[in-house]
């Protein structure tokens, strides 16, 4: 069986913008919430990380947990979408995923709190998290994105 | 360097869904935003904030404690003082689920400047516990065999009662003529006589009293006057309170301690003015489940409901009250009932309407109290405009056939199913539209209450507040008038299960109105169930 190369780079750029358009959502949607907090979802936190998660519950350290969240959505956002540093946005991806289900995992046993659907270990942020790490090692800025301008350029320059 | 229309459109193609998801987010998020800042303003709600409170300095008050039983112990913990034996139990409690904040709580709780000078229990175990848990070198804690030693022996400034009901008012009226500060457990009284007895040496003394009904120290609550006050709710025309038990303890089973004899109780100082019978461990221990020492659910529960609403809305006494209820959980040989429904009218109530004058008047609060069924039932207030649950979050709901938020209702910017309004003081702001989410953290208690950050008791505050007045001056927020109009309302309700009669209360002359051939106090006092019309038990 042959992979068929243009096919595939279609289908991830296109899980890429997916991907970018869902946390940039969630960012702007919390940028323009002055009354947003993650508060209560750090306070419900469940597993073996809990008393990790409730250390951040403090007067002093929530507003720094807010921002540091909201500019983490952005940045993976921006970066997807755009076709630009999207590894750096792949990776801040994984890492805000990773938090996210550690905070609320899908074990058997724990109450499953807020989520649509029926979980066992899988929920939605470990699969999203496994595709941002497909975009990590699957770059296509350099198809669909400011990257590509780069590369251009990179090729004019050479060609002098 | 020369780029192609389609160089550009690879490169920046993605600059426009860039475009589009900003604006949908931002667009969506402010909406949603001036929603519900234009039902916020249409509310107008102040959210209230914990009381400024000044400290007080100087000598420290000498407290007496009369009554270390199972209250007493908790009001010594409120006022600083716990038992070693409840320090180790905590401790161990906390062991095994380090979510209990007991333990910490008391310790991080502000000291008072108080002396806990003198222990008065008539249960050698209890007064020796007390004397042996509070006692440091520096300040003994004295033991008083009778309250009248006590409040008599210049060495206590305060005391705290935390006795059986038949002992609160003619140990309260003892303090209160000496100039000794009362704190007094509810029901504020036993009796009809004893309670214009109370208010009047209350009335004569210059000793603060205060009644503990500690949820008036509740932030919800204050918010709560405020939203009644503006007319959110509309015309409250019913108000629904429950108590919902169905355990031992819950149903006053209380344990009895071994050590309890004749010998270690001073039995006739127990029966005071009641009916003499011989020792009984089952009476001293679980006092409230006889109408001779306690008051049963009227008594007991219904004025903590009572309370809480007199507080929010001060509807004061009822016009009549009719109460209806049985023995039916727990048919153990007491005689006060387990099952209760008691209806209070208030045929004058009104803070307003918005539908056309006059077509509004009159309230009925209505209590619902059992022993057996543990079912959460909140309290809810029901106006025409919209239903609010009152608790330590408050929650509001429009009303389908509100007068006040027709349009918005129409418009789609309010709907009956989803809350309007929600207030937690442990929240960062209040929420007006609540999600789920909000509303399941709030269910599971995961938010307190807090005061400048720290979770506290609001016995400790009410208690504070009480010993701030001694020192400072000023009004205690549950003082006799506000006791009275609680016994009063309480008794009406006893009475009126008792004899199955309706229980009508005369404003003017402020006299429970005469039934001819009736002894209202023989009848609150007797161990009979009457029920009957033509008894005559004066």
């Amino acid at each position: 069986m042959t992979i068929n190369q243009n096919k595939t780079t279609l289908v991830v750029t296109l899980l890429r913008v997916l991907v970018g358009w869902h946390f940039l959502y969630e960012g702007i949607v919390k940028l323009y919430n002055p009354d947003w907090t993650a508060y209560g979802y750090l306070a419900t936190a469940q597993g073996p990380m809990k008393p990790l998660f409730n250390t951040l519950l403090h007067e002093g350290t929530m507003p720094w947990v807010d921002t540091l969240n909201m500019a983490a959505l952005l940045i993976v956002g921006v970066t997807l979408l755009l076709g630009v540093f999207e590894r750096v946005g792949a990776f801040i991806g994984i890492g805000l995923l990773a938090l996210y289900y550690l905070a609320h995992p899908s074990f058997p046993g724990l109450p499953q709190i807020n989520v649509e659907g029926n979980y066992w270990f899988v929920n939605k942020n470990l699969i999203e998290l496994m595709v941002c790490t497909l975009l990590f090692y699957y770059p296509t800025g350099q198809y669909f994105g400011i990257n590509s301008l780069k590369k251009r350029k990179a090729i004019k320059t050479v060609e002098k | 360097m020369k780029w192609t229309r389609r160089d550009l459109l690879k490169g920046l193609g993605g600059l426009p869904i860039l475009g589009a998801v900003w604006w949908a987010g931002a667009a969506t998020t402010v909406d949603k935003r001036k929603e519900r800042t234009e039902i916020l303003e249409t509310l107008d709600i102040q959210p209230s904030l914990p009381n400024t409170y000044q400290g007080f300095s100087g000598k420290p008050i000498n407290v007496g404690i009369i009554g270390f039983g199972i209250r007493g112990e908790q009001l010594c913990r409120a006022l600083g003082f716990a038992t070693k034996e409840w320090m180790d139990e905590m401790a161990l409690e906390m062991e095994e689920n380090p979510n209990d904040k007991r333990l910490e709580d008391f310790l991080n709780q502000e000291k008072l400047n108080i002396n806990l000078a003198g222990v008065c229990d008539i249960f050698d175990m209890r007064a020796e516990k007390a004397m042996r848990s509070f006692s440091t070198d520096a300040n003994k804690i004295k033991r008083y065999s009778t309250y009248q030693e006590m409040i008599h022996s210049g060495a206590i400034d305060a005391v705290v009662i935390a006795t059986p009901d038949h002992w609160h008012a003619p140990m309260a009226i003892e303090a209160l003529n000496n100039g000794v500060h009362v704190y007094v457990e509810k029901p504020m009284t036993h009796t009809i006589e004893e309670t214009y007895r109370l208010r009047e040496a209350a009335n004569n003394s210059e000793a603060v009293f205060s009644v503990g009904h500690q949820h008036r120290q509740t932030l919800s609550f204050k918010t709560a006057e405020d939203i009644v006050n503006k007319g959110t709710l509309g015309h409250i025309s019913l108000i629904q309170t429950n108590t919902n038990r169905n355990d031992d303890n819950g149903a006053w089973n209380y344990e009895m301690a071994e050590q309890a004899n004749e010998q270690t109780i001073d039995w006739q100082q127990f029966l005071g003015t009641a009916p003499e019978i011989p020792f009984n461990r089952n009476h001293f221990f679980r006092w409230r489940k006889w109408s001779a020492y306690g008051s049963g659910l009227s008594g007991d529960l219904l004025t903590h409901d009572y309370d809480r609403l007199n507080c929010v809305l001060h509807m004061g006494i009822p016009e009549a009250v009719m109460a209806s209820g049985g023995i039916y959980t727990h048919n153990d040989g007491r005689n006060v009932p387990d099952v209760l429904q008691v209806n209070m009218e208030f045929p004058q109530y009104s803070k307003g309407s918005s539908q056309i004058k006059g077509k509004e008047r009159g309230m009925t609060f209505c209590y619902s109290a059992s022993l057996g069924n543990s079912f959460n039932r909140p309290t809810i207030l029901m106006g025409h405009d919209a239903t609010m649950e009152l608790g330590n979050r408050l929650t509001i709901w429009p009303d389908a056939g509100s007068t006040r938020f027709a349009e918005m209702l129409e418009d789609g910017k309010m709907n009956p199913s989803i809350p309007i309004y929600q207030y937690d003081p442990a929240a960062n702001s209040p929420d007006a539209i609540s999600s789920a989410t909000s509303q399941y953290f709030a269910d599971k208690g995961l938010m307190w209450t807090y005061v400048n950050g720290v979770r506290v008791d609001s016995t400790f505050l009410h208690m504070r507040e009480w010993l701030g007045v001694i020192k400072n001056g000023g009004k205690v927020s549950c003082g006799i008038k506000e006791g009275f109009e609680e016994a009063i309302s309480a008794h009406m309700a006893g009475i009126s299960w008792k004899l199955g009669k309706r229980i009508e209360w005369d404003p003017e002359q402020e006299i429970i109105k005469p039934i001819e051939d009736i002894d209202f106090d023989g009848v609150l006092l007797s161990n009979e169930i009457l029920n009957f019309d033509f008894i005559n038990v004066s």
